[in-house]
């Protein structure tokens, strides 16, 4: 008999473990959402303030992930085909924002890109500033995704396409994008689900203007402090439903391509 | 295949005497060239884009933290609210981990050996602290352990208090690094087979046995692995630590919520020293993710 875990005494520590962690404040969170009913819920998150905050977290997002998509992608194929002297530093380099504290990644980008910034580029309190954070908390995504793929991606393919006379043009638009297109894409909705939700990053760079720099999870965080916890209940749902939707969506996009390519 | 479909491809005539042998030559020159420029090209936009972005900012960091010499940074440290913020951190960290280390190999375990329905789900579920914001998370912990939330009232009348109070940083600290273990253990799992466990068991050794001698010695590097991401993870956590917390200096303040602290009471050395030490840690935990990775590669290569 392999290991299993261990009867019904470990199933059952796993279980209380999860419930409690998880599965009580998930329910809760939905719980006190729709305690109001469900014009309530509408009212908490058509407020204006909640509306202009949504909307900013979706389109600052949609950019940030493009981005990601396009340098991401550059960067995995110069990790992978290229060689130069300190490769690997960069190469490790690569992880640091996921193992950077999020709030350390808002006072880096500050010490740079802040009101005392050496080089006179100020974005603080800018819409621009969520962008840079963002960007900055995502980067691995993409890059990690598609690395191991071009990784294992046959050379030989590419080689005799060009030896038949294509154009390097061609033979990246014909060969490599579509056999990395579903890397690229997992590592975009992971980078989305990511940036909905970011907080620690922004608090600080973005000044949390209401109307202008507010993201989501700060205005979520400002109805917490104020006691509203319904509103922020509210918009809480709305965020992780816009995280798992696309996720959902993305995923299953990324597995009906790889399997159109193989 | 159709006949017409192969006749497009049109193979050019060996090529003879020097003439076209070097016009051969020439093109595969250029060939080269114009690989090479286009590696460069990539090299110089990657490479720009990641010191914007990445390198500059973390560098300057470092300058902006040491620009004054060491005595200010040495205070800096010294500070009791620093002291007790660093060791606070440690604290959660030393409970969280070995409860999510724990709770991710038996999680690891049931995914990939049980056979039960629902197990889809349950995958799911694991990984959800990946899709929720840290704030939603605070915030959900708040509606079961707080004083208007589910057992609140039942946790007052047993005198605990959770939210507002290191248990409740445990907590929010252990939803949001939940997943790491559980992912990296799976996969080791699954290539160890279990070959090894059945001989264990025949050669007549107890469950529990074969899991210590067995079993965790063969995923010890996953496992490994997923203690690491999990430690940088709850050493840095933000979000979902500010709301449980309450944010009250030299109680339940954390080392992240320090640097927020000090940042906005201008005081630009303290944040930039804590975050400076939350970084070193940081890189610290890079470095030991690449020696492990390698560790494994050099394994599987034997």
């Amino acid at each position: 008999m392999p290991v299993r875990p261990t009867g019904a005494l470990g199933k059952g520590l796993l279980g209380i473990y999860l419930t409690a962690l998880v599965l009580l404040p998930v329910a809760a969170l939905l719980a006190k959402s729709s305690s109001g009913g469900t014009s309530a819920f509408w009212r908490a998150i058509s407020s204006p303030e909640a509306v202009a905050a949504i909307k900013l977290t979706l389109i600052a997002t949609a950019i940030v992930v493009v981005v990601n998509a396009v340098f991401g992608t550059l960067i995995a194929w110069m990790l992978v085909r290229d060689e130069f002297r300190g490769k690997g530093v960069v190469n490790s380099m690569i992880d640091l924002p996921f193992a950077l504290p999020t709030i350390v990644a808002g006072v880096v980008l500050l010490a740079l890109y802040g009101k005392d910034s050496p080089v006179g580029v100020n974005v603080a309190f800018t819409r621009v500033a969520v962008g840079v954070a963002l960007l900055f908390v995502t980067l691995p995504f993409v890059v990690r995704s598609v690395q191991p793929v071009l990784h294992e991606l046959d050379l030989s393919m590419e080689e005799a396409a060009a030896s038949l006379g294509a154009r390097s043009g061609t033979v990246l638009r014909r060969i490599v994008l579509p056999s990395l297109a579903p890397a690229i894409i997992s590592g975009v909705a992971l980078s989305f689900a990511r940036a909905v939700g970011e907080f620690g990053s922004l608090v600080l760079i973005t000044g949390n203007l209401p109307f202008k720099t507010e993201v989501g999870s700060v205005y979520i965080f400002g109805q917490i402090e104020n006691d509203s916890l319904p509103a922020a209940a509210a918009v809480s749902v709305v965020l992780l439903a816009a995280a798992l939707v696309v996720l959902g969506v993305l995923s299953l996009a990324s597995r009906r391509l790889s399997r159109h390519v193989q | 295949m159709s006949n017409s479909g192969q006749n497009t491809v049109t193979i050019s005539p060996a090529p003879s005497g020097r003439l076209a042998q070097s016009a051969a030559g020439d093109a595969e020159r250029a060939a080269e060239r114009a690989a090479r420029a286009r590696r460069l090209t990539v090299r110089t936009i990657a490479l720009g884009y990641l010191a914007l972005l990445l390198l500059a900012p973390v560098a300057m960091i470092f300058y902006r933290t040491f620009e004054h010499g060491l005595a200010p940074v040495w205070d800096a440290i010294a500070a009791p609210n620093a002291q007790h913020a660093f060791w606070l951190s440690l604290e959660v960290v030393a409970i969280a981990v070995p409860l999510n280390t724990a709770f991710g190999i038996g999680m690891a375990l049931l995914l990939e050996r049980g056979h039960f329905r629902g197990k889809g789900l349950l995958g799911l579920l694991i990984d959800l602290p990946f899709a929720i914001s840290p704030v939603v998370v605070g915030l959900s912990l708040v509606l079961v352990y707080g004083k208007t939330g589910w057992f609140g009232d039942w946790l007052s009348e047993q005198g605990i208090q959770i939210i507002f109070s290191v248990p409740g940083i445990v907590l929010a600290t252990a939803f949001v690094s939940l997943p790491f273990v559980v992912r990296e253990t799976i996969p080791v799992l699954r290539e160890l087979g279990t070959d090894a466990e059945q001989a264990a068991e025949t050669l007549g050794a107890s469950g529990w046995q074969t899991f210590w001698r067995v079993t965790l010695p063969g995923i010890r590097w996953g496992v490994v692995y997923g203690v690491v991401l999990t430690t940088a993870r709850a050493l840095g956590e933000f979000g979902a630590v500010s709301i449980v917390s309450g944010r009250i200096e030299g109680q339940t303040q954390t080392l992240p919520l320090y640097v927020q602290d000090r940042f906005e009471n201008f005081d630009s050395t303290g944040a930039y020293t804590a975050a400076v030490v939350l970084a070193l840690l940081a890189m610290a935990t890079l470095l030991l993710m690449n020696l492990l990775t390698r560790r494994t590669r050099g394994r599987m290569a034997t």
